[in-house]
């Protein structure tokens, strides 16, 4: 009866980091997004400095691992302005996780048939005009795959954040067993409501794909 | 500049000592998850349904989950039950169960895209279905698993990071001793992240001059 009641105590306590969870994770996607796909436009047609910084950006946040990502613009944002632990943790995953959809969405602008941009040039569209409604409607649908994926690892990388502070699943799990001295249970309650959470988000992806894929 | 220059005269050997424990962590780790993930793949696509099912769990068990979660599950959780390790062992086992996984499921697709003739061929010519998997189709299917192997081992280096954690004095663990005896966070995770591109740009080297020699003769890859 005991143990029950340990457990109920347990989930509840451990279910309100469960949406700081969700909210790190869609910040740090959105984020990422919005880096993701301009370096990966800047990769493919940018002038030469740019291509140049935008690559520099993605191999070296790609080689460094996100916690120590996550420590360093922890440490650069707390100089510059004073942000809660949430946004500053969410934006340097936001960062990290931009690197690689700058590698998803340039490969995906990569394998747009080049004669689509000659197309849309020829009748008479700019650059800008050609990459906006020609070629990235079409990359966003080949990167959906990719980005899928990242989309679980963020979810799954969203813990990291645990160490700047952030009362996420893995910090309230951790409060909870000093209280209850149950660790065993309230890990596995965190194991268990992650593993829910990322596949629920495995179908929803899935059924975005199905429903987005392109007719050819 | 002479300040951060003397810090880094005094943090470079805690911080080479942390290098030599993630080398040693992360080799542990990659080794044992080979010997997780190759009977866990081969089990996956030859094994008895039930086999498959239970590899199944595992393998969505620890591919679901964060691994930092999993590491502490496995050394503040497993206790309650009596089953303690210490820290490294732990470490190590958290990773390598967690690469298993991993590992598992690159050599199951390697494994699949081995053509089924093979497998027919070589039952038509007597062999055993073990005798098949062990020396037709094991060794095409190994050569296809070594980029994805290649990319598991520059993940398993960026993954042993978390274990500073658990207070093992990895590259990430000194940073954080360094970082609080110095009152300088900010400069000695750069300099960190700087040895973590080091350590992975060797990585990928020597890694790519093994997928080019064991790159079956003559079979060349387009894409390159």
């Amino acid at each position: 009866m005991e143990f029950i009641q340990d457990l109920i105590t347990t989930l509840n306590f451990i279910l309100q980091g469960l949406w700081v969870t969700i909210g790190v994770t869609i910040v740090a996607l959105t984020v990422g997004l919005l880096f993701g796909v301009v370096t990966a436009m800047l990769r493919v047609y940018g002038n030469a400095f740019f291509k140049r910084l935008a690559a520099v950006y993605s191999v070296i946040v790609r080689a460094v691992p996100v916690i120590v990502i996550i420590f360093i613009l922890y440490f650069v944002i707390a100089r510059f302005v004073n942000l809660s632990p949430f946004w500053a943790g969410s934006l340097a995953l936001g960062f990290a996780s931009g690197a690689y959809q700058t590698e998803i969405f340039r490969g995906a602008f990569q394998s747009v048939p080049p004669g689509q941009m000659v197309a849309a040039r020829a009748i008479g569209m700019s650059r800008l005009q050609a990459i906006q409604s020609i070629i990235f409607p079409q990359a966003v649908r080949l990167a959906l795959p990719g980005w899928g994926n990242e989309a679980t690892l963020v979810l799954k990388d969203s813990t990291l954040v645990f160490v700047v502070g952030v009362p996420e699943i893995l910090r309230r799990a951790q409060q909870v067993s000093a209280r209850t001295l149950e660790p065993f249970v309230a890990y596995a309650a965190a194991l268990l409501l992650y593993l829910a959470l990322t596949l629920l988000t495995t179908q929803i992806l899935q059924w975005l794909e199905r429903r987005y894929r392109l007719q050819m | 500049m002479q300040q951060f220059l003397e810090l880094l005269g005094n943090a470079f050997p805690y911080l080479v000592a942390g290098t030599l424990e993630t080398l040693r962590i992360a080799t542990g780790a990659l080794l044992l998850g080979i010997a997780i993930g190759l009977p866990t793949g081969v089990g996956r696509v030859y094994g008895p349904p039930w086999l498959q099912r239970v590899l199944g769990a595992y393998v969505t068990l620890f591919q679901g989950t964060p691994l930092l979660i999993q590491l502490f599950f496995v050394y503040y959780g497993l206790p309650s039950l009596g089953i303690t390790f210490p820290q490294f062992i732990a470490a190590l086992l958290t990773l390598g169960l967690n690469s298993g996984a991993y590992q598992a499921e690159y050599l199951r697709g390697a494994l699949q895209s081995v053509g089924v003739g093979q497998m027919t061929a070589a039952r038509a010519i007597g062999m055993s279905e073990t005798q098949a998997i062990r020396s037709i189709i094991l060794p095409q299917a190994l050569r296809l698993v070594l980029p994805a192997w290649s990319n598991e081992v520059i993940a398993m280096l960026k993954n042993t990071a978390v274990v500073f954690v658990i207070a093992i004095p990895d590259l990430m663990g000194q940073a954080k001793i360094l970082a609080s005896k110095y009152f300088a966070p900010l400069p000695i995770y750069m300099i960190v992240a700087v040895f973590y591109i080091v350590l992975v740009g060797i990585t990928y080297l020597l890694l790519r001059q093994v997928e080019r020699r064991t790159q079956i003769p003559g079979l060349t890859n387009e894409a390159e």
